[in-house]
């Protein structure tokens, strides 16, 4: 019953995830302009780690979670890379 | 390390499972608004949703899952809540300089200039 419970809510929260990224992945190719298309590859980055989560859950095992802690590292670096270049120009002065 | 789901007790997965699906239907919301917002400066806000409680919402889901299923305590994804907040207001504070210093350096009339006003000179304060 229980598990039941489990992998329904799981599956509805994994479409809804699914949906979310679509939309990212739309704000990212109409832009209008690179701050947009950062903000949307953030948002697509957390989307996934979401996702991960919930993948985690549903087999139980605790592989995931370590996969979703990268996901979100590397979203923080790569957003904050590109925010310097929008400002600078340039990654490394 | 592994948890079963038919270990866990109904209450638990009851509980679980609201905190899922509140988690995902935030980042959810937060998506559309970063679709349907009109300027940059107000579609900036909007995926904090799913960064905040989308996130925290799916990591209590998934600490409820493998505490009831594993039967110890599992308090580890707890770190991805705690990286995501407080990574994110750095970035999109960064982000959101960004965009002003392209908006500016292009005279855009949306944005504030950085002409100092009457009430700074008052201060003496430099705006900053």
């Amino acid at each position: 019953m229980s598990e039941t419970i489990i992998l329904g809510a799981v599956w509805t929260a994994q479409a809804a995830l699914v949906l979310a990224m679509c939309l990212c992945a739309w704000r990212m190719i109409a832009g209008p302009r690179a701050q947009d298309r950062v903000l949307a590859l953030d948002a697509l980055y957390a989307c996934a780690m979401l996702q991960l989560l919930a993948f985690g859950i549903r087999t139980g095992r605790a592989l995931y979670f370590e996969a979703a802690l990268i996901i979100a590292m590397l979203g923080f670096v790569a957003t904050v890379t590109l925010a310097k270049f929008l400002m600078r120009g340039e990654v490394i002065e | 390390m592994t948890a079963h789901l038919a270990d866990v007790p109904l209450w638990a997965a009851i509980l679980a499972s609201a905190f899922l699906l509140i988690g995902a239907g935030l980042a959810l919301v937060g998506t559309i608004g970063l679709v349907r917002l009109p300027t940059f400066y107000q579609r900036i806000h909007a995926p904090t949703l799913g960064t905040s409680w989308g996130a925290g919402g799916m990591v209590m889901a998934s600490m409820i899952i493998f505490t009831a299923g594993s039967g110890r305590l599992v308090l580890h994804e707890i770190l991805v809540g705690i990286f995501v907040t407080v990574t994110t207001p750095v970035t999109l504070m960064m982000l959101g300089r960004a965009a002003l210093y392209r908006d500016r350096s292009e005279n855009n009339p949306e944005v504030p200039p950085i002409v100092p006003t009457a009430e700074d000179e008052a201060d003496g304060q430099p705006r900053g």
